[in-house]
């Protein structure tokens, strides 16, 4: 008979791996107003941009602070060009009317960076 | 019994080191259904790309998103725009910043050039970095803490636990080549 705690070890290697998600490194999380106002989090994959730009591009020139939730994008804003509006216009991205596309969270996620040292690495060890 | 029992336990021990660390390391670019963080039910699923297209074609890495971005960029696997300003040119700076205020590790070893390859100068001067050789208080702390190197390196660049990345010069080493020597300054306050 297996002692208890290599049981529950065990439990835990089963259990473990189906509990831990945390989307892919460098996804930026925006929920500050979004669930608020009646719509999904915001799930930025920094990934897919950054193959095609290059940091300064959005965080310079676009003015996107490099913090999570530090920069105040609303529709009104991204309508007028602005932040995400800069690109998603119909033109070089599609454009802001397609909801789904940002708006593609699950309910309840916080505003932050995921697969980083906020989520995994020493900063919470 | 006796002397099997310490086998069994070395063996259930590795299995369970084995299947946690699992999805930490091996399949690292989960489909967007999987990953935790996107709603399964959400149409929009259906026409985003999965990390794992974009990325397994790209210089690997061993940690982070297992993507050599530095290389990515370098080899021209990738060709991100530099610029929404037509007519920008890339400043490359080629120099290298010693930082000696290491405790017992390693110089930390600060190369100008793949950041520049990726930024420009205002990404981090003046407002997260001083230019000012010995003007940055850095310490491990602060950058764990996502000051400093922790703003990109453990968010979007590789993160923390690569220490020798950064430590990357022995203490007895001669510095020496295209390099300026500046304590980071965390000791004298």
């Amino acid at each position: 008979m297996m002692p208890i705690l290599q049981r529950i070890m065990l439990l835990l290697a089963i259990l473990l791996p189906m509990t831990i998600a945390w989307g892919e490194y460098g996804d930026v999380i925006l929920n500050t107003r979004a669930e608020s106002e009646d719509v999904s989090p915001v799930i930025f994959p920094h990934w897919f941009h950054r193959i095609r730009f290059r940091c300064s591009v959005c965080h310079v020139e676009l003015g996107f602070e490099l913090e999570a939730g530090a920069t105040v994008i609303t529709m009104d804003n991204i309508s007028s060009g602005k932040f995400c509006g800069a690109c998603h216009d119909g033109e070089i991205a599609w454009d802001a009317g397609h909801c789904d596309l940002c708006h593609s969270g699950r309910a309840g996620l916080e505003t932050g960076i995921r697969g980083g040292h906020e989520t995994m690495g020493p900063g919470i060890w | 019994m006796t002397s099997t029992a310490p086998k069994m336990h070395r063996r259930i021990a590795a299995g369970v080191l084995a299947i946690c660390a699992a999805p930490l390391y091996a399949d690292n670019w989960q489909p967007l259904k999987d990953d935790g963080i996107h709603d399964p039910e959400n149409p929009g699923l259906k026409i985003m790309q999965n990390p794992a297209e974009a990325l397994s074609v790209l210089p690997s890495d061993t940690a982070g998103n297992n993507v050599d971005w530095i290389r990515a960029l370098q080899n021209g696997d990738i060709k991100p725009v530099a610029s929404s300003k037509p007519g920008t040119e890339v400043k490359i700076l080629d120099l290298d910043v010693i930082m000696t205020a290491t405790g017992p590790l390693g110089y930390v070893i600060f190369p100008h050039r793949p950041h520049s390859e990726w930024m420009s100068c205002e990404n981090c001067h003046e407002e997260l970095f001083i230019s000012k050789s010995g003007d940055n208080p850095i310490n491990m702390g602060k950058i764990l803490d996502g000051e400093y190197c922790g703003r990109c390196h453990g968010a979007v660049a590789f993160p923390l636990t690569e220490c020798n990345r950064c430590h990357s010069v022995a203490r007895t080493d001669k510095l020496s080549g295209n390099a300026v020597e500046q304590s980071d300054g965390s000791d004298k306050r």
